[in-house]
């Protein structure tokens, strides 16, 4: 967190000073190390087993929460019989189709009064395999599926079936040892840090988790997410001050364009991207939801407002609010799948804004491999980044697999505006609009988003003016109205926060219990409506600390209705009273008959802790006046998820699909449904037992440094931040460079399947081997700033990944991957692809090539090895796949058969 | 020590009130560099146990200051830690030291042994072997590692010799007490640059003129705070009126004191050291020379009366034996 977020962490320094024990868990030892109580080295990419070591440790030393758990999680639900865990099943949950790879979730649904099934459609995940799922999953998540009949519960926790019990069992494996085992943490190391979180747990004390992206992008990534949520809510801590999990985000306003989405699969507000086949009218999209109890339940309001929003005046109850202008889902369109569409020329065109995924995404050979086989590219940036410039001084290029004069791309560089050159917002972690303002004019042709986007729809309006062909309505029809000023006709921000934020006939609305289904009001996303209550732009709220408490509600604003703890009716017990004085902050006023305290209630004010909800209740008046979890349909937070994941409805330790290591808790190694994309520049390196599984015996974790921002764009071309780390580096330990001959600042070369890059080695005790399943094992720290272009030209470590996906969210693996490293300078030009090919094919005598780097002898033609072994009952998903022979691609990027 | 040779000096006239600006305690360097009402003297505590050593102070400095970049061509990785800015120099005014050490294992405790003590670079040739091997996996878990950060800047000391010595003026005491260069009268000549017993000034090379650190003078007189500690996230640069950053500094140094933090400890805070007090003092984790800065610094110029009284003795005492030479031979 100080690496990669220092503003943020002056948070933490201060929370320290005031008494708090800070526990670091990373494979490497950084900055935030450096301040933490406890710095936990850990092997990359077995988290599960280390926060269900936690869980396991809460559960066996009865240190949960109990009147929190029985009241305010799903822990006395009772499970359907027929639900088998992965004790049972060796690393399986039931509802497995090894054919499609994928789970049917009917019997991870509560056992219910009626005997029923309570999953909405029972085994939908598996209807279609894994190319329909769009955004159900991300909404079940937030959810849950409606159940018609009521769920059997169990308060004593005692059923064997109730999910207390369940939990107890599955998490039972999770000891100490096994911690010591798999993650290569000592168990003293281990019993500390789990003392600390439960003596700081209770009614008394909150324990907070913070994360970033080493913990999203594994191939189980959700579920580490979840193995925290459950950990939190068995301790009490979600809902309370001091506590929650803090997502990190990556950089200033991912959290904003996760909200109002950049994504393929949501619109505003996570609603889920409507699907061609499932969806034919309004009505059948906002359907399943409708029943729901919990705030979903008003799906069809949120649409309409949204549709309102957009088609304004066209959009009417007689043409479902048009409905049919909205674009639809038919599979995946994620951006690695889009990626191959492109490189099979399925694909003509990309925008790219504000990211740089020749160096950014994982596996770049295929990034740049798609950009080289477009029609056009549009690149809006600051400066001419490495996604601009492949095509004449991208890897490819010099390795000879493109030829800049045979790239038919047409690259469209756009200048774009800096922050501080534009009006607009941040949505930062804590689902906090900050509001910024312009300072300076953008210089030469530099524009800001807003000013392309408008004026790009502006112009295609223009053109298409007069146009009778049906395709061209949605876009014709849209309320395209911003006020613009200045020379440059700047389009009005605030204009469009306020059309975000929602407006009903007496203009901007206050709260998104306002919007209504009929069409009468009109909001571009609901979680954001009421940014502009009282025709105020409150994302620019700005009173000082000094001048208010540390809640802060009027600094910025926080989504939804400037709550600033989410959930936090769990801060009172189930009779709305604070759970302590130390830690009070929502309790119910009888006198008043409100609920009151220093935040905004996360429940409607006036619904009185004895309330119930009457048989046909609906929407939120069916969440009962002790259920905190509005979001969920039944008001619970899920320690066990009946819906909403794809992999699982309890965390299960699974490996990286590239891992030196076994799983040591079932035959299952990998996450059996998670997703990766057959092609020949997507090989895998083999997994452990595999035939040359011997050949890339470390592991590799990327990350970033304080220095610099993301994949460069923003750091590498500015001589003051480039100087602080002038250099692509690795690190290494002193046990490690021993063992491979590398020497500090000299080079190394690191290799896997995809491709081998160059590094300078920093050699640092602050990596550290680990004792893992009875074996040394070493890891590699890769920073991933670097690329070819920028004041410091480096290789790009994200080069050595391959694409391997979390089935739940499509987030790449780039974590945790097998390599090799060995000292010296990598080959240049085509020698470079027959170094790898060696590699792949295992050259001669199927062991690691020999130490030759700059000698690579052709291996090409040579047979790849078997399909490995990854434990899955079926080999043609993850990484059981067979690694292609070795091939170059043609000169427009497509491969040629050898 | 110190003190005791200043009250030697002081007392023997005539170069007590020479003795007294060079040397030794001193209340209000403004007001002994002539400036009849001078505001508070201001100055830096840079607490190193806060440091998270982002840099931010190190770039903060440079645009505001507009100092360029510290090696334009192609920077080279410095192999020291995180640190690549390497110095103080002409062009780093701010330097964030790194130092990784070895300490028992889970103590956070003082180190078993130092590894980098973040001092200048040695040549290439040396720096080429890697660190010595560890004994494996298990020998290493019975150690863990420290690493401390550490924000240099120029001390603005009370007896500043880069001053001292500067024949030209370009190097004032300000009426904030601190120490700045005026870049319109330096002439490049250099002596401030061995003077100054921190390595802290230098001269730019495409230049031929000495820089450092002026304590953002420019932006005092707006009341801004320095651009380094305006922009440091963890209050670990911490400016303001030197006396009550000392006051500031006891107490934290108390409270890790008391929590355990046996070796922390101030330094340059102390009046009675040998550049009479720094502008710019510190917390430190570990003794000084860890962090690449001197144990015991005294201003260069503290000997500069002895040094004359002796040349006037000598000189005296040359012109004596001339003299008797001469008388002799009558």
């Amino acid at each position: 967190m100080a690496e990669a977020h220092p503003v943020g962490f002056q948070w933490v320094m201060e929370a320290k000073l005031r008494g708090a024990t800070v526990v670091h868990v990373d494979p490497r030892y950084t900055r935030t190390s450096a301040q933490a109580d406890l710095h936990v080295p850990i092997r990359t990419g077995t988290d599960i087993a280390f926060l269900g070591g936690l869980v396991n440790y809460v559960l066996t030393h009865q240190k949960d929460f109990r009147e929190y758990v029985v009241a305010y999680t799903n822990a006395p639900m009772i499970l359907r019989e027929d639900f088998r865990d992965t004790d049972e099943l060796d690393g399986l949950f039931s509802g497995f189709d090894p054919e499609g790879r994928a789970y049917s979730t009917e019997t991870w649904a509560y056992a219910t009064e009626g005997g029923g099934s309570g999953g909405e459609e029972g085994g939908r995940p598996g209807h279609r395999g894994h190319e329909q799922e769009t955004a159900r999953p991300e909404q079940h998540g937030m959810g849950g599926a409606s159940t018609a009949d009521r769920p059997l519960t169990d308060p004593t926790l005692r059923h064997p079936r109730c999910v207390y019990q369940v939990l107890k069992r599955h998490f039972a494996r999770y000891t100490p040892e096994l911690v010591a085992e798999v993650c290569g943490v000592p168990e003293e190391l281990f019993e500390r840090v789990a003392e600390a979180v439960t003596a700081n747990s209770g009614r008394e004390r909150t324990t907070a988790f913070c994360y970033a992206v080493g913990w999203t992008q594994h191939t189980v990534g959700v579920q580490y997410i979840r193995t925290a949520a459950i950990l939190q809510s068995l301790l009490g801590n979600i809902g309370r001050p001091g506590g929650g999990i803090m997502a990190l985000r990556g950089h200033a306003s991912i959290q904003g364009s996760t909200d109002i989405p950049t994504l393929y699969n949501l619109l505003p507000g996570y609603l889920p991207m409507p699907d061609a086949h499932d969806h034919p009218d309004l009505a059948a999209y906002v359907e399943p939801d409708s029943q729901k109890a919990g705030w979903w339940g008003n799906m069809r309001a949120y649409t309409v407002s949204l549709l309102k929003a957009w088609w304004g005046e066209a959009a009417t109850e007689d043409n479902d609010f048009c409905f049919d202008h909205l674009p639809k889902t038919t599979g995946d369109h994620g951006t690695y799948r889009t990626v191959l569409d492109q490189i099979a020329g399925k694909v003509k065109g990309y925008f790219v804004v504000g990211e740089n995924p020749a160096v950014g995404s994982a596996n770049g050979k295929l990034q740049r491999l798609g950009l080289a086989n477009l029609d056009w590219l549009v690149v809006r940036d600051l400066v001419e980044i490495e996604t601009a410039s492949f095509w004449k001084d991208g890897p490819e290029i010099e390795t000879g697999e493109l030829r800049p004069e045979e790239i038919g791309t047409e690259v469209f560089l756009l200048p774009a505006a800096s922050h501080t050159e534009k009006d607009g917002s941040f949505t930062n972690t804590q689902r906090l609009l900050q509001w910024r303002h312009k300072a300076v004019e953008p210089a030469g042709d530099a524009r800001s988003e807003l000013w392309f986007y408008y004026h790009l729809g502006r112009l295609l309006r223009e053109r298409l003016a007069g146009s009778t062909d049906p395709r061209d309505r949605p876009l014709l029809d849209l309320t395209w109205d911003y006020p613009v000023s200045g020379e440059r006709a700047e389009p009005d921000a605030a204009a469009v926060l306020r059309e975000i934020n929602g407006v009903g006939p007496d203009g901007a609305l206050s709260t998104y219990a306002e919007l209504r289904d009929d069409g009468s009001t009109a909001c571009g996303c609901w979680i954001y409506c009421g940014v502009y209550a009282g025709e105020r732009n409150r994302a620019a709220a700005r009173t000082p600390r000094s001048e208010q408490d540390e809640v802060a509600l009027d600094w910025g604003w926080a989504w939804p209705a400037n709550r600033r703890i989410l959930y936090n009716r769990a801060s009172a017990d189930p009779q709305g009273r604070p759970w302590s004085e130390r830690k009070r902050y929502l309790w119910w006023d009888e006198e008043r008959g409100r609920w009151t305290g220093r935040d905004v209630p996360d429940i409607s004010v006036d619904k009185h802790p004895d309330y119930r909800p009457s048989e046909d209740a609906r929407a939120q008046e069916a969440l009962g006046g002790d259920a905190p979890f509005i979001m969920q349909n039944d008001g619970r937070a899920w320690l066990f998820a009946p819906e909403g994941t794809l992999d699982g409805p309890l965390p299960t330790h699974y490996e990286p699909t590239e891992s030196p290591c076994g799983n040591a808790l079932y035959g299952q190694r990998a996450n059996p449904v998670l997703q990766t994309y057959r092609h020949p520049e997507n090989p895998l390196n083999p997994a452990d037992g595999a035939p040359g599984a011997d050949r890339f015996p470390y592991v590799f974790t990327t990350y970033r440094l304080t220095e610099h921002h993301t994949a460069g764009g923003m750091s590498r071309t500015l001589p003051y931040l480039n100087e602080l780390q002038p250099e692509f580096f690795c690190e290494v330990s002193p046990e490690l460079a021993e063992e491979r001959g590398l020497r500090h600042l000299e080079w190394a070369t690191i290799v896997t399947a995809r491709t081998a890059i160059e590094a300078r080695v920093l050699v640092t005790r602050r990596m550290r081997p680990l004792k893992v399943r009875g074996r040394t094992l070493h890891q590699v720290g890769l920073p991933y700033h670097w690329g070819h272009g920028g004041l410091s030209p480096g290789d790009p470590a994200n080069d050595l990944l391959a694409v391997v996906l979390d089935p739940n969210v499509h987030i790449q693996e780039a974590k945790a991957a097998s390599c090799d490293i060995r000292p010296g300078r990598r080959p240049r030009g085509p020698a470079l692809l027959d170094f790898v090919a060696e590699y792949r094919s295992g050259g001669e005598g199927g062991a690691r090539p020999a130490d030759r780097v700059h000698e690579g002898q052709s291996a090409r033609g040579a047979e790849p090895p078997g399909p490995h072994e990854d434990g899955a009952p079926d080999g043609h998903r993850g990484n059981g796949h067979r690694p292609p022979a070795p091939s170059r691609p043609d000169r427009r990027g497509r491969k040629r058969d050898r | 020590m110190t003190a005791d040779r200043t009250e030697q000096s002081a007392s023997e006239a005539p170069m007590e009130w020479l003795s007294a600006s060079l040397a030794g305690p001193l209340a209000d360097p403004a007001t002994d560099a002539g400036h009849p009402h001078p505001p508070e003297r201001v100055g830096f505590f840079t607490d190193t146990s806060v440091c998270i050593g982002c840099k931010a102070c190190e770039v903060a400095c440079k645009e505001w200051n507009l100092v360029p970049p510290t090696r334009d061509e192609a920077p080279d990785l410095l192999g020291t830690s995180f640190d690549n800015t390497g110095e103080l120099s002409a062009n780093s005014w701010r330097h964030v030291a790194f130092v990784e050490q070895r300490v028992p294992a889970g103590t956070g405790g003082r180190p078993a042994e130092a590894v980098d003590l973040g001092m200048p670079q040695p040549p290439p040739a040396e720096r080429d072997r890697a660190p010595e091997a560890a004994p494996g996996a298990d020998g290493g878990a019975a150690e863990g590692v420290r690493w401390l950060m550490s924000s240099d800047v120029c001390k603005h000391c009370t007896h500043a010799a880069c001053l001292d010595v500067c024949p030209t003026g370009a190097l004032f005491r300000t009426e904030y007490g601190t120490v700045v260069v005026q870049e319109d009268i330096c002439n490049g000549c250099g002596y401030c640059i061995p003077a100054c017993p921190y390595g802290v000034i230098g001269k730019r090379e495409d230049d031929g003129r000495a820089f450092k650190c002026t304590l953002c003078y420019d932006r005092l007189g707006s009341g801004l705070e320095p651009a380094c500690a305006t922009a440091c996230p963890t209050d670990s640069i911490q400016f303001g009126p030197l006396e009550e950053l000392r006051e500031r500094a006891n107490a934290r140094l108390e409270r890790l004191h008391e929590a355990g933090t046996a070796e922390a400890r101030l330094y340059g805070a102390d009046p009675g050291d040998g550049v009479g007090g720094a502008g710019a003092f510190f917390l430190l984790l570990d003794e000084p020379e860890v962090y690449g800065l001197p144990p015991d610094p005294v201003v260069t110029t503290r000997d500069l009366p002895d040094i004359w009284r002796h040349a006037a003795l000598a000189a005296g005492v040359a012109a004596a034996a001339v003299a008797a030479a001469f008388l002799g031979r009558r």
